[in-house]
């Protein structure tokens, strides 16, 4: 269900908070100091599992794939017993309806993209279209894409009503904001971005496509956690955060829940506020657990690749 | 899950006085101990004292002993050396300058000091350890910060060896002697190699006293000098109290002296050098101040005056310890501060996780704790980390006060630990003017996204070192020293190299 809502009282979005981008880079070097041991890994690797949006999004997918993505989303590795399930599925518009039956009532979420993703470069009504197409197919979740172009040449409010229209489209969908914060340059317009999308209504603010790099840096997510904090401090809404692209390893992951923990607390460490936009990771942290429970490593060929 | 029917309603002001409820730092996960293994390392149970290359014995016979903050285990004993002592090692530095060092070349002096560096570099994690067991400083700090920066000293000083005329062009320089240098417990290593490197890259040979409650890595590094094969009399170390410093400062045959410490004791040892000939550096306290304009990087501002103020358990002189914050976002800083403050882990120093360590001594912890209860009497607002402490050994929550005046005690008197003041101002004179109102001026932190305002302020700040946009930052290459009573003389850098060179052209 949808959790926030566009706001009618907005700040002036040229005067969002500077980023300090040395200072952030030495916080979140202190993040990557911390040492993630024995139950806390465990416990931790599972957190990772149950947040990540396992994803498909290229031309080539078929209802086959998807299919066999769904399939692996819910039996991630049966001969370890208490794994919990990824979050959610993430696909294009035209997979949803395969994906929402292929998940049954699994409880695993169908996420869809939209809004001409990865580009964003499509008239307006395409861009609704696109959206109504995939929540009338059932998808759970909304991940748009935002207009780099015209937020570069500063048209703030074209960015807003753009991202409130698709907030419409969504109904009770969750909207996922995708900033490509590859594509913005500086933590100070991620910083704004994140303003812009989160008073225009967005459920989660999303780091990037995937498809640009860099993507999902610690220190553009560690930028975005401190918008989602500061958000709530002045309007009591919750918003979730999903960085996404480039996270392929435990050790990352593990970190960025580090830096989910100390900036924003528990109430973020859960699937409901923050999730991994991820295809490879749940493999890796897979092996990490088996390390973990038995005392080696095994092969890569002893986990699926779907 | 958040409801978001209320927002529109919801006061500014209440949900930021909520906030505490509203983070969980605590909560759901978090994370398994993590302590540095100490198998590596072996601990004498008796150290002696480093006279003339050889380790020798006290000549009263008396040893004290040294404890670990943190659990008040007894680490070891260390020889309390007296005049006598003290009076072998100068004859010894003395005789070393006379018939080694001065005759050495300085490509030759060069290549010691590298050496010394490397051996500390390969023994990086046993003194990193040991000085977490002795200092309670945090693993974390002793193998990030105070060791590798100890070695940089080192290595950095040695280039300098042979190349005294181009630090100091058209000048002819000269070696002022033997250099007597006493040093405070808040970074034991770390003085060490600020003292003892410049010293010995000028051509001086040396007297060190490390301080009575952290004793224990000078003495490995006396270990590590001597299996560099340096030649014996150059440096000389001698463990004991104040009145074996006393002894160095007032040693006749003393060229130079070179103290860290306190602001009292340093002004006990300029009346008693007056008048002698010896030079004299003095690096002692300070009551730095950390200003945050409204337009700063807030999110960052706050971690740099967290860093500023509880690194090392606010056990280093030119700590942030007098934050002003611009009144228009006061209280999102002061909020921002609470957050943060607790989110630091204080405990097991030795555990890679820990934020903040041991208060370094029973002595130091009491004068922390009185001035706890002179801010409260004050009337200061008070806010402690909800943090958790261990029972046993030397500990203190990570303090603030708020709503502190410039006439408050607690803004004015140099603490050494975990506790901020908080002050706010409305104008940029006002500030300036306030964070000069100090018998101190070591060190200050500027915040702010203007540039112009940054070169404004460095100019007015009567401080040593003035940081912009972050704080504690340090290197080999920067001289560091104070205005007023936090000292004279520079250390660090080509200016370091200077204090141990007289000029005779």
């Amino acid at each position: 269900m949808s959790t926030n809502k566009i706001h009618k009282k907005v700040p002036d979005f040229r005067l969002s908070p500077t980023v300090d981008k040395v200072g952030v880079e030495e916080r979140v070097a202190r993040f990557q100091t911390r040492s993630i041991k024995n139950e806390s890994k465990m416990q931790g690797l599972k957190m990772v599992l149950n947040m990540i949006d396992l994803t498909t999004l290229e031309g080539k997918d078929t209802p086959g794939k998807v299919r066999q993505l769904c399939y692996k989303a819910q039996h991630l590795h049966d001969v370890q017993p208490d794994l919990p399930t990824v979050a959610a599925i993430c696909v294009y518009p035209s997979m949803v309806a395969e994906a929402k039956k292929a998940l049954g009532n699994s409880g695993i979420k169908v996420a869809s993209v939209s809004t001409a993703f990865p580009s964003g470069q499509a008239p307006h009504e395409i861009k609704i279209m696109d959206t109504r197409f995939a929540v009338e197919n059932g998808a759970d979740e909304i991940d748009m894409v935002i207009s780099r172009g015209k937020f570069l040449a500063g048209e703030y409010n074209f960015v807003f009503d753009e991202i409130a229209a698709i907030k419409e489209a969504c109904g009770s969908a969750r909207l996922k904001v995708i900033l490509e914060t590859g594509e913005l340059a500086s933590l100070d317009q991620v910083r704004r971005a994140s303003d812009i999308a989160m008073y225009a209504g967005a459920d989660f603010i999303k780091t990037s496509t995937g498809k640009i790099q860099p993507a999902a840096t610690m220190q553009v997510t560690y930028t975005m956690l401190c918008a989602i904090k500061d958000f709530y401090l002045k309007t009591g809404v919750k918003v979730g955060m999903k960085p996404a692209g480039g996270i392929s390893n435990s050790k990352l992951a593990l970190h960025n829940l580090v830096m989910v923990k100390e900036t924003l607390g528990a109430g973020w460490l859960n699937n409901e506020w923050f999730r991994f936009g991820a295809s490879s990771l749940a493999n890796d942290v897979l092996m990490q657990i088996m390390k973990q429970t038995t005392g080696h490593y095994q092969s890569a060929d002893y986990f699926s690749i779907d | 899950m958040a409801k978001n029917k209320k927002s529109e309603t919801v006061d500014k002001k209440t949900v930021i006085e909520q906030s505490n409820e509203l983070f969980d730092f605590n909560g759901v996960w978090d994370y398994a101990p993590s302590p540095e293994g100490t198998s590596h390392v072996k601990l004498k149970e008796r150290y002696d004292l480093y006279i003339d290359g050889k380790f020798v014995a006290p000549s009263s016979g008396k040893y004290f002993k040294t404890v670990n903050p943190a659990t008040d285990e007894e680490l070891a004993e260390v020889a309390y050396g007296n005049e006598q002592d003290v009076d072998k090692a100068v004859k010894a530095a003395r005789v070393a300058y006379e018939t080694v060092w001065s005759k050495l070349s300085a490509k030759e002096r060069g290549k010691y000091i590298f050496r010394i560096a490397r051996l500390m570099q390969e023994k990086a994690r046993e003194l990193a350890v040991v000085e977490t067991l002795d200092a309670g400083k945090t693993i974390r700090e002793s193998r990030d910060v105070d060791v590798p920066l100890a070695c940089n000293h080192f290595f950095y000083y040695a280039g300098w060896a042979d190349k005294l005329e181009y630090a100091f062009p058209n000048r002819k320089t000269q070696a002022l002697g033997v250099a007597g240098q006493i040093i405070p417990w808040n970074f034991p290593l770390l003085m060490a190699a600020w003292k003892i490197a410049p010293a010995l890259a000028a051509g001086n040979t040396v007297v060190l006293k490390p301080a009575e409650t952290t004793p224990l890595t000078a003495m490995l590094l006396a270990e590590i000098i001597h299996e560099s094969g340096l030649p014996a009399g150059v440096v000389n170390i001698v463990t004991g109290y104040g009145d074996t410093g006393a002894a160095i400062v007032n040693h006749p045959d003393v060229n130079k002296v070179a103290f860290t410490g306190s602001t009292n004791v340093g002004k006990i040892i300029q009346k008693a050098v007056a008048g002698t000939g010896k030079k004299l550096t003095l690096e002692l306290g300070g009551k730095s101040a950390n200003i945050i304009f409204e337009d700063a990087p807030i999110d960052q501002a706050v971690e740099g005056v967290v860093n500023g103020i509880f690194f090392n358990q606010g056990h280093v002189c030119c700590a942030g310890s007098r934050l002003f914050v611009q009144e228009s976002v006061a209280d999102m800083v002061i909020q921002k501060l609470k957050d943060r403050l607790d989110t630091l882990y204080v405990g097991n120093p030795l555990d890679k996780n820990t934020d903040i360590g041991a208060i370094n001594s029973k002595a130091q912890m009491e004068t922390i704790l009185k001035y706890i209860e002179i801010g409260k009497n004050e009337g200061a607002d008070i806010y402690e980390s909800k943090c958790s402490i261990p029972k046993k050994g030397n500990f203190i929550r990570p303090t603030l006060f708020t709503d502190v005046a410039q006439s408050s005690r607690i803004a004015q008197e140099e603490i050494f630990g975990p506790v901020l003041s908080v002050q706010t101002f409305r104008t940029i004179d006002e500030v300036i003017q306030k964070a000069n109102n100090t018998p101190f001026g070591l060190a200050a932190g500027v915040w702010t996204d203007k540039g112009s305002r940054i070169f404004n302020l460095t100019t007015k700040l009567r401080a040593g070192v003035v940081w912009a946009n972050t704080y504690n930052k340090f290197d080999p290459t920067s001289p560091f020293g104070g205005y007023k009573e936090s000292g004279f003389g520079r250390e660090g850098g080509m200016h370091g190299l200077g204090a141990y060179l007289k000029f005779e052209r």
